[in-house]
């Protein structure tokens, strides 16, 4: 993961813009339509001359080109998309959660019940499902692009989040010093902020952080359909879907596959190995058994 | 029992009038002009056209009167012109439903079956070379995007080996179908291959639906094993495990008879979530293999904006989890008897 986090940083010298101004774009090698092959056998030799400015992008070509888009840059690039997809979705998602759980727990009775109603519809759709749906109700008016995809994986993302920390709260509501705090006569935002929520909140944030590489994943996946980021946008999703137009002839153009796929699989597998050391951490009787 | 269904199948009714405000909702994010051209099959010819339709659907009322309108036309079955199938959107959803179920039905017992079985030998060889391979296939699993291990899979068996074509179906078949001499009963074809006493077309179609089955299960393969593994671990700690062993029972019987029983009981409850997993899965697994189902026929729809579809097959799906999640909460009663009394 670190690994990541450091390419994410050094995105500028390790892949070289060609606009300062538009990172985001991929560079365009040429004009072609056919995917062109890495240069050379050895991508790492081709990185190191672009790092060393001996040779431009365009020249070194490490991972191939794909309708002219150079997948290198793109994978570079995408890891800055990954990481602020994956924390922003999951960052609203929890916080919204909290706030409709968190409400719906504390006062109880019948707003609990509508949350909770509305919750369970929420839960009724597939959420892949449910959120290409309003990708595509959502594109006339937003456009294509990360901002619509995201809003429909915060949309119906938040519900787990809502479910687990109005339990945790229920649990929580009934200790002495809230009785405390409302019998000196403590407003009620201030209990639930102070007294409340700091309590009731670190296994919605673990369940949080083990989930941010499901979003990349699900973002990954409305990219991949044409519902997230606009073409040529540093995006792993978008990237791959262009190979869904030279399926017969994958097996000679197996860079355009092979390299976004293993930097998606990577970056997800390495959240979901710090969601299970985390929760190692806080539950030690499960260690090594899930 | 029966106090439990009634309650359960009270609530039906109240989640499906749920989606159907949920998803007009969605819908009435776009402005009227955009809900009256969905309507529009074709260029309208005179400059008044948009005001009519928009006057015909009630478009220009207030929205509880508009929800109104909406709800009574999918009563009907009316759900709208499918701009992506051609034919009215609850004609292309039974049109292309078949095809989805055929892949459904083959992908569902493999990945029930074997997602358990293998949570099963990875919790009774705990800590050993098996137990830790099973363990990184399922983390793999969870981590590899759909698309990329369908595409990885087409590029080696289709691409390169030939053995797994993309599809539905050969030619030859379709042929075959047109001319007549192939009827399809059923609309699946794996079944109509046999009661037409076919086994090439049989063959054929299984070549075809090797591939998305695998990409469909394998996820579900994941969620599976990690989900018996651990529920059989906690199982295999119990004291009367230890019991059925001290009496001198063999160890495949307290496995197979004392341990596994209990250890699905938490299984069952996943049953909700593979049917999520499934009705996700298929728009991403039949637009990778071309697979003419619903889900290509959404994720199509959503790319053209083809809103009436999208709406129609979502509106499909929420009806169709909400009746799957009563089933499994029904048979989950009757699995645990503890779960009835709250």
């Amino acid at each position: 993961m670190l690994f990541f986090v450091a390419i994410a940083i050094a995105a500028p010298w390790l892949a070289p813009p060609e606009n300062p101004y538009e990172p985001y774009r991929i560079v365009r090698c040429g004009y072609t339509h056919m995917p062109q092959p890495p240069n050379g056998n050895n991508p790492l030799e081709q990185i190191w001359k672009v790092i060393t400015k001996q040779a431009t992008i365009c020249e070194a070509r490490p991972f191939g080109l794909i309708q002219s888009y150079d997948i290198y840059y793109g994978i570079i690039w995408g890891t800055r998309t990954a990481f602020f997809v994956g924390l922003v979705i999951t960052g609203l998602n929890v916080l919204i959660g909290l706030l409709i759980g968190s409400i719906g727990a504390y006062f109880g009775r019948w707003i609990d019940e509508i949350l909770m109603r509305i919750t369970d519809i929420f839960l009724a759709f597939p959420f892949l499902v449910a959120a290409i749906t309003l990708a595509a109700v959502l594109q006339p008016t937003l456009g294509r692009g990360l901002l619509t995809a995201m809003i429909a994986l915060i949309v119906f993302g938040w519900m787990g989040y809502a479910r687990l920390i109005r339990g945790d709260i229920l649990a929580i509501k009934e200790r002495e010093y809230v009785y405390a705090a409302q019998a000196v006569g403590a407003p009620h935002y201030r209990i639930l902020l102070r007294h409340i929520i700091p309590n009731a909140i670190y296994p919605t944030l673990v369940v949080g952080s083990m989930d941010i590489g499901s979003y990349v994943l699900s973002f990954a996946a409305l990219s991949f359909l044409g519902l997230g980021a606009e073409v040529g946008y540093a995006d792993w999703g978008q990237m791959i879907s262009f190979a869904r137009d030279w399926i017969p002839r994958l097996s000679d153009h197996w860079y355009i596959v092979v390299y976004p796929g293993m930097a998606i699989l990577l970056f997800v597998l390495g959240w979901n190995l710090i969601g299970d050391a985390f929760r190692d951490i806080l539950d030690p009787r499960l260690k090594g058994r899930i | 029992m029966l106090a439990y269904i009634i309650r359960r199948l009270l609530l039906l009714p109240i989640l499906l009038l749920g989606v159907t405000v949920f998803v007009f909702a969605i819908f009435s994010l776009l402005s009227p002009e955009m809900r009256a051209s969905l309507y529009l099959s074709d260029v309208p010819k005179s400059p008044d056209a948009m005001e009519r339709i928009i006057h015909k659907y009630g478009l220009d009322q207030p929205i509880h009167i508009q929800y109104w309108q909406w709800l009574n036309q999918i009563i009907r079955g009316d759900l709208g012109w499918s701009r992506t199938a051609q034919r009215p959107v609850s004609e292309a959803l039974l049109y292309y439903l078949p095809a989805t179920l055929e892949l459904s039905l083959w992908a569902m017992l493999p990945v029930i079956l074997i997602g358990i079985w293998l949570g099963i030998l990875s919790a009774v060889h705990q800590n050993k070379l098996i137990d830790h391979t099973l363990r990184v296939f399922a983390l793999v699993g969870w981590s590899l995007p759909t698309f990329v291990f369908g595409l990885l899979l087409l590029m080696y068996f289709y691409a390169k080996l030939q053995w797994f074509p993309p599809g539905q179906i050969s030619d030859w078949v379709t042929r075959e179908v047109i001319n007549g001499s192939f009827i399809r009963y059923t609309q699946l074809y794996t079944i109509d291959a046999l009661l037409n006493g076919r086994l090439d077309v049989f063959w054929d179609s299984l070549r075809h639906l090797f591939l998305p089955v695998i990409t469909l299960s394998y996820v579900q393969w994941a969620l599976l094993l990690r989900v018996t593994r651990s529920s059989m671990l906690e199982t295999l700690r119990q004291e009367y495990i230890m019991t059925a062993r001290a009496k001198g029972l063999k160890e495949s019987v307290v496995i197979n008879k004392h341990a596994t029983r209990n250890a699905m009981i938490p299984v069952a409850t996943m049953g909700g979530l593979l049917l999520i997993g499934l009705l996700n899965g298929v728009v991403i697994t039949e637009t990778i293999f071309n697979y003419p189902g619903i889900g290509r026929w959404a994720a199509d729809a959503a790319i053209r904006l083809d809103i009436l579809s999208v709406v129609g097959f979502t509106l499909f799906n929420g009806v169709l989890l909400v009746v799957g999640n009563l089933i499994v909460d029904l048979l989950y009663a009757f699995i645990d008897p503890r779960v009835r009394l709250d």
